[in-house]
């Protein structure tokens, strides 16, 4: 079952069409090599499976997700680096299979926004902290004054 | 009865437009008779749509399919309790749930809003009709559940298979009460907003409520993550999903609010903030139901295609968001600001709280509406996903948790930083210890897993730390102490169990993410495989039946050393005919707080099947985190019972408060 047939299920209550069966990665497409194997399941965490919503190639049952982590388990068995399989991957798919995009000019918002809110906010923050100490130093003002004698006077 | 549904539904929405209108009139023009019209039609339009609502769960539990939404949605064979959770299995449905919920909180205020200012109380009600207003119209234009069918068929076409689940019983009505809840502490502020004033009464008001639709909230983005853990078949309790986005924003914002509206209560400062904090989070929940309603999150296009139902949620969006917020512009600089405090003070420490959750909700908020803002812009395809969110949201958490153990130990108004730190000496040094133990005795313990452990000590005993110096630790003798620790204000539980529930999950994150084992394997009949030092034996599958399925049903043996079956795990995949649809349910044992999870793939001729088997240390700790945050929520809320200025709950329980003075 995929997830997003199950998240359209949970609150959409849309009745998806059902395809293929149970899960991702399978015995037969895993490699002898556990270091590699552990390269590719690390690699396919980070590649989306461009029939699926949001899901990784390596979570999907789809069978372009299944091509796709072939392709990953092949490209690692040829030597190739952990980037250079992205690289390709990208260069075949485009940056949409990126679960995580790149820092980029066009993602700048995306990667800046965390950074620049905290800043924004902590700089905020900040000038609204102080506003009041310096009021508080000011002491009553001449109007107060003026109240407290009169309460002063009456007892 | 379905007609009687219908007939109900549009009576409401006519209710609900004169509840906007004659009390909003009314206070402007100071008119007492229009302003008490505002009560009795709140009720009223509850009580129609209560009868609305049954009325489909009547046609449901029957399985009348010459109603349309039934038929799509039910099937004769169904067990009772999946006929009748799948009221609002569906869209349909779950829209006049919402309005439900939204209906009955209203009834809430008018019933025990007595004492309330006859003109906030009035405009409260006004706006929270004039929501409903705009979902009703909503539900009976575009999205009507009483549609007939005729001829009726003789068979529906089943609930979705993976609903038919007790998780659907719960997960969203508990979910629509944290969301929907969130509507009172937005009319209330824009209620303010429109009288022009904010007093202490207001804040007064405005906590208990937050308070409940966080409770529920929290409860139910736990329990949605466990229902996806559990029927998802590959073990994960959180995947960044759009749809999980969408309610966790309201949640961040609803956290962030909790603790502005404390500050706003007991010290009349960050007045401002707390309201538009509160138009926001109320925002965040529309928004959410816009996202996930629209179908704008399946594609750009699809939304495009067919956008009745989005247009018009994207309007109700604009207008209550747009219109709150324009309201806001015009009307924040009148209302004054309160309370003076230092930077360095529990008021202090609650803004930083407050920094930290609203940029973590606004950064989840960007990271699920950037992709489709960028497509829309440029048409280019971007992905943002789970990677992206644990390097963004993860950094902002970690301050925000190291500092949550000082906020209660700083006092009001001008705190001392150092006292604190010293008092939370023996919380840092266990929790020191715990991430020591962590990264050297414990096999596979990484920098990051022995951190997180730390973190999770440091919370829990943070939280103690606070209760022990509130009882007089150190300075009173035992019995006294004794004696100040059960008289403490439930507010204080409150806060500390909240707090520790943090570490309880955070625990639970730790252990699953970084000491679990993963096998995956074809398992031939009477074939073994250790798993986390159990043998588990596959005992080959047989096929069941149930009322409206077929399953193959795999046994898998827990076995000891001396060959003894000390426990049973079974794991099927099922097929429901109606839908032609198979699903796979997972086989979880829970051994302690860890669980062992096994998931089933394809079978082969030879009766062997490819099996998942996971080891899952400690994640049961996760959700129970989210419980003991919501006990902590709700004995918080006790206390606000038993004092003096807290309405609701005086009159909502005289024999509470009789018993208790």
């Amino acid at each position: 079952m995929t997830m997003r047939r199950f998240f359209a299920g949970l609150i959409l209550g849309l009745a998806l069409l059902a395809s293929g069966s149970a899960f991702a990665v399978k015995p037969d497409e895993m490699l002898s090599d556990p270091a590699l194997e552990a390269r590719a399941r690390s690699l396919s965490a980070g590649l989306r499976c461009m029939v699926c919503q949001n899901q990784s190639i390596d979570e999907s049952d789809a069978d372009l997700a299944r091509d796709l982590r072939v392709l990953v388990r092949d490209r690692l068995k040829a030597g190739d680096s952990d980037k250079q399989v992205i690289d390709y991957v990208v260069s075949r798919y485009g940056e949409f299979v990126l679960l995580k995009p790149r820092l980029e000019w066009r993602n700048a918002l995306l990667w800046g926004a965390p950074v620049l809110l905290l800043l924004i906010g902590g700089a905020f923050m900040l000038r609204s902290a102080r506003r009041p100490k310096a009021k508080e130093m000011a002491g009553l003002s001449a109007d107060e004054k003026a109240r407290l004698d009169a309460i002063l006077k009456r007892d | 009865m379905v007609e009687i549904g219908h007939f109900a539904l549009v009576l409401a929405f006519a209710l609900a437009l004169i509840q906007t209108i004659v009390p909003l009139v009314g206070a402007r023009i100071g008119s007492d008779r229009m302003m008490a019209v505002a009560a009795p039609t709140a009720i009223t339009g509850f009580a129609l749509t209560a009868l609305s609502f049954a009325a489909l769960m009547v046609a449901y539990a029957g399985s009348d399919f010459s109603v349309v939404n039934v038929w799509e949605n039910s099937h004769s064979l169904q067990p009772m309790i999946y006929k009748l959770t799948g009221t609002w299995g569906n869209h349909e449905g779950s829209m006049l749930l919402w309005v439900l919920i939204l209906a009955f909180f209203g009834a809430l205020v008018a019933a025990f809003g007595a004492n309330l200012p006859a003109s906030l109380k009035a405009n409260v009600l006004a706006v929270q009709g004039s929501i409903g207003v705009a979902f009703l119209l909503f539900i009976l234009t575009t999205s009507n559940p009483f549609t007939r069918l005729i001829p009726a068929p003789v068979e529906g076409r089943d609930l979705n298979p993976i609903l038919q689940d007790l998780g659907l019983a719960v997960h969203p009505p508990m979910l629509y009460l944290g969301y929907v809840g969130f509507s009172i502490c937005f009319s209330f502020s824009v209620a303010a907003l429109i009288d022009g004033r904010i007093d202490a009464a207001w804040a007064r008001w405005v906590r208990p409520w937050t308070l409940v639709a966080w409770i529920f909230l929290t409860g139910g983005i736990a329990m949605g993550s466990y229902w996806a853990y559990y029927e998802l078949g590959w073990g994960g309790f959180w995947f960044w999903d759009p749809v999980e986005n969408a309610s966790f924003m309201p949640w961040l914002a609803g956290t962030a609010l909790l603790h502005s509206a404390i500050v706003m209560e007991k010290r009349s400062a960050l007045k401002i903030w707390t309201l538009l904090l509160a138009i926001l989070t109320f925002s965040l929940s529309l928004l959410g139901t816009f996202l996930v309603r629209s179908g704008v999150l399946t594609s750009v296009h699809a939304f495009a295609t067919d956008p009745s139902r989005g247009v018009f949620i994207l309007c109700i969006l604009l207008f209550f968001i747009g219109g709150s917020l324009a309201l806001f512009a015009l009307r924040a600089s009148s209302l004054t600001a309160g309370g003076l405090f230092q930077p360095i003070s529990r008021e202090g420490a609650l803004v930083l709280n407050n920094l930290f959750l609203t940029t973590a909700a606004a950064t989840v908020l960007i990271g699920t509406l950037y992709p489709l803002a960028l497509e829309a812009v440029t048409g280019s395809k971007i992905s943002v996903g789970e990677p992206f969110f644990n390097l963004t949201f993860g950094p902002l958490m970690v301050p925000l948790l190291l500092l949550v153990p000082f906020g209660p130990l700083l006092a009001w108004k001008r705190g001392d930083l150092f006292a604190a730190a010293q008092r939370l000496m023996a919380a840092f040094g266990a929790a020191l210890l715990a991430a020591l133990v962590t990264l050297f005795l414990i096999d596979g313990g990484s920098a990051l897993a022995a951190f997180g452990a730390g973190l999770a000590v440091w919370l829990i005993l943070g939280a103690a730390t606070d209760l022990a110096m509130k009882s007089g630790f150190g300075s009173v003798a035992f019995p006294i102490m004794l004696r100040r620790f059960i008289g403490l204000p439930r507010s204080v539980f409150g806060t500390a169990l909240a707090h520790a529930g943090l570490g309880v999950t955070l625990i639970g994150m730790v252990g699953t993410l970084n000491f679990g084992e993963e096998h995956i394997l074809t398992m031939k009949p009477q074939q073994t495989v250790e798993v986390a030092g159990r043998t588990v034996r596959f005992d080959g599958i047989q096929p069941m039946k149930g009322p409206n399925f077929n399953e193959d049903r795999a046994n898998f043996q827990l076995v000891n050393a001396g060959g003894q079956v000390t426990g049973t795990i079974n794991s099927s995949k099922r097929f429901y005919p109606a839908r032609q649809m198979p699903t796979t349910e997972a086989g979880i044992k829970t051994i302690g707080f860890s669980q062992l999870y096994i998931a089933l793939g394809d079978e082969s001729a030879d009766g062997s099947v490819v099996a998942r088997i996971w080891w899952k240390p400690l994640v049961t700790l996760i959700w129970l985190g989210g419980l003991v945050m919501m006990v902590g929520g709700a004995v918080s809320l006790a206390d606000r019972r038993l004092r003096v200025g807290a309405p609701a709950r005086r009159k909502s329980k005289p024999a509470a408060v009789a018993s208790a003075s």
